[in-house]
């Protein structure tokens, strides 16, 4: 124990200087309490308006929903992902006619709404019916999950050959060199070098599209399949319980935010070589 | 006023229909959808189309400022020093980008219904309302259009060094000033190509709203097809349509680049 500790005794901290009651912090409590008095006036309709009956009839209903949507979205973006690979490298190529071919492809499916596309390959082909007849593949445009898949595919392989294209451009010329440099085939080169890289800048507008997916999924109701939406919106078309449209939407939001969550693990796991 | 403001209307409506891109004396449907379906007047669907282009157009742009309004006070309130303000933008931008915007538009639309037939009960007046489906179609829109907006500008914002608001201070300038004189110019020219992104986005939902009845492209062009059996050639020509505002409004954002950008294009 020094001379000074023993002169000067130890003291408490001054206290903090109140805050001042500013308006932002008026601002922030109201509408803290505007999103509390939503959450509590939720829960009580649920709790006023359960009904064991409603939830084991629509219950099951919602849960074979939420498996299409997801079903629908995982096979779209995998087939979406296989397309959009010669979609990039047609983008990139030196050929006019290739690139053109893909840039209009491209231009086309990323500039109109999904639901446009959606109608025109649905209501738009079977006015081909006698046509698709002889060619024999009717059965498959007929059925309109398998519309909206065919749809869904060639949507989101647009945009994935878009971010497969910018990730692949921003890894650096010298990666290319280097590669050459070394006697390395083309073929290994991008696929042991170049893509690799191209993947950790793609990582995080991969994780945006498939998200972009799960929220457009939602269109497909409207052509008469029953995903989560299209349970949800035939269960309040039998109801009228408003009740309906939240639990759907609670839904997406744990699906949504669930996947926000595994991508960000998923990214800081894969980029961890580049921490410092 | 109310003569005046028809006839304020009816000048508008003059000079629409004489600069109209589809039906008017110089627009495509009229000079080349003659004998067509696309032909305007009763005899085509051209004015039908024509009209719900209109819509759709009006409809992003009536949404457009009050999602950047909206969109820059949740992205001041996400900066703020005020822990509850921080959390309540976050819980807002969180529902509303993770909620596909077809279930926010229903939500919006049987929520505004039930909310306002629920009121109107307590006065004591008990039939059936309508809500309008360009309002619902608004507001859900430029809720979700704010969501996303303030993150474009939230990033917008930390681009911007401390220097600049201290430089703010140090010339004794009060913070609206120094919002208004030093930050918001700067802020325009970082955030614009991510408000690009996020306007053609808006205008592809505005696709939606056509669910809930809104007389716009979609709608007009399937109750079209409906109608005359020639589905593909009807969403062939919605899809045209989109494209051509999409084009227009990328030539415009190039262009709003250029001019925010003027100041350094000679160096």
């Amino acid at each position: 124990m020094s001379i000074a500790e023993t002169m000067i005794p130890p003291q408490a901290p001054p206290p903090a200087p109140p805050r001042p009651y500013t308006l932002s912090r008026f601002i922030g409590s109201v509408t803290l309490g505007i999103w509390l008095a939503l959450a509590v006036g939720i829960f009580l309709t649920v709790v006023n308006g359960w009904d064991p009956e409603k939830f084991s009839r629509y219950g099951p209903s919602f849960l074979s929903g939420l498996g299409v949507t997801l079903t629908l979205v995982i096979s779209s973006i995998i087939m979406g992902a296989i397309l959009s690979l010669p979609v990039a490298l047609g983008r990139m190529s030196k050929n006019k006619i290739w690139s053109w071919l893909s840039y209009a492809y491209v231009y086309f499916f990323r500039g109109t709404p999904l639901i446009t596309q959606l109608f025109l390959v649905y209501y738009g082909l079977g006015s081909f019916r006698p046509q698709l007849e002889a060619v024999g593949l009717w059965w498959f445009f007929r059925d309109a999950w398998n519309c909206a898949l065919f749809t869904f595919t060639l949507n989101t392989a647009a945009y994935q050959a878009e971010i497969l294209r910018g990730a692949i451009q921003s890894v650096p010329r010298g990666q290319h060199e280097g590669a050459a440099a070394l006697g390395l085939p083309q073929r290994v080169a991008f696929f042991k070098i170049i893509l690799p890289q191209a993947m950790i800048v793609a990582l995080r507008p991969y994780g945006n599209e498939i998200i972009l997916m799960i929220k457009g999924s939602a269109i497909v109701a409207i052509v008469t399949v029953l995903d989560l939406m299209g349970e949800t919106r035939r269960a309040f078309s039998r109801t009228f319980d408003y009740q309906m449209y939240l639990w759907a939407a609670v839904l997406y939001l744990l699906m949504v935010e669930l996947l926000r969550n595994i991508w960000a693990w998923f990214e800081a796991r894969l980029t961890r070589h580049l921490k410092r | 006023m109310s003569g005046l403001f028809a006839a304020l209307f009816s000048v508008f409506g003059w000079i629409g229909s004489i600069i109209d891109p589809l039906c008017g004396p110089v627009g495509v449907f009229r000079w080349f959808g003659s004998g067509t379906l696309l032909a305007c007047g009763d005899v085509g669907w051209g004015d039908e189309i024509a009209y719900g282009f209109l819509v759709t157009a009006s409809l992003a742009i009536a949404t457009l400022p009050v999602g950047l309004v909206v969109g820059f006070f949740i992205a001041l309130a996400k900066q703020s020093n005020e822990k509850s303000l921080r959390l309540t933008a976050n819980i807002y931008t969180t529902i509303f980008r993770g909620l596909p915007e077809l279930l926010t538009l229903f939500i919006v639309y049987y929520g505004m219904q039930i909310l306002v037939q629920q009121f109107l009960a307590t006065l004591g007046y008990e039939g059936p309302v309508e809500i309008n489906a360009f309002v619902a179609g608004m507001i859900a829109l430029g809720v979700v259009f704010s969501a996303y907006c303030s993150e474009v500008l939230l990033s917008a914002f930390k681009a911007i060094p401390h220097g600049q608001y201290e430089a703010g201070d140090a010339l004794g300038f009060h913070r609206g000033k120094t919002m208004r004189l030093i930050i918001l110019p700067q802020l325009v020219r970082i955030a614009l190509p991510g408000l690009g992104n996020l306007w053609m986005a808006l205008l592809k939902d505005t696709a939606l709203v056509s669910v809930v009845g809104l007389p716009d492209i979609l709608r007009q062009t399937g109750v079209a097809a409906r109608v005359t059996k020639h589905a593909f050639e009807f969403f062939g020509i919605a899809c045209i349509l989109f494209l051509i505002l999409a084009m227009v409004s990328s030539i415009v954002f190039s262009a709003l680049e250029r001019w925010t950008k003027r100041a350094e294009m000679s160096r």
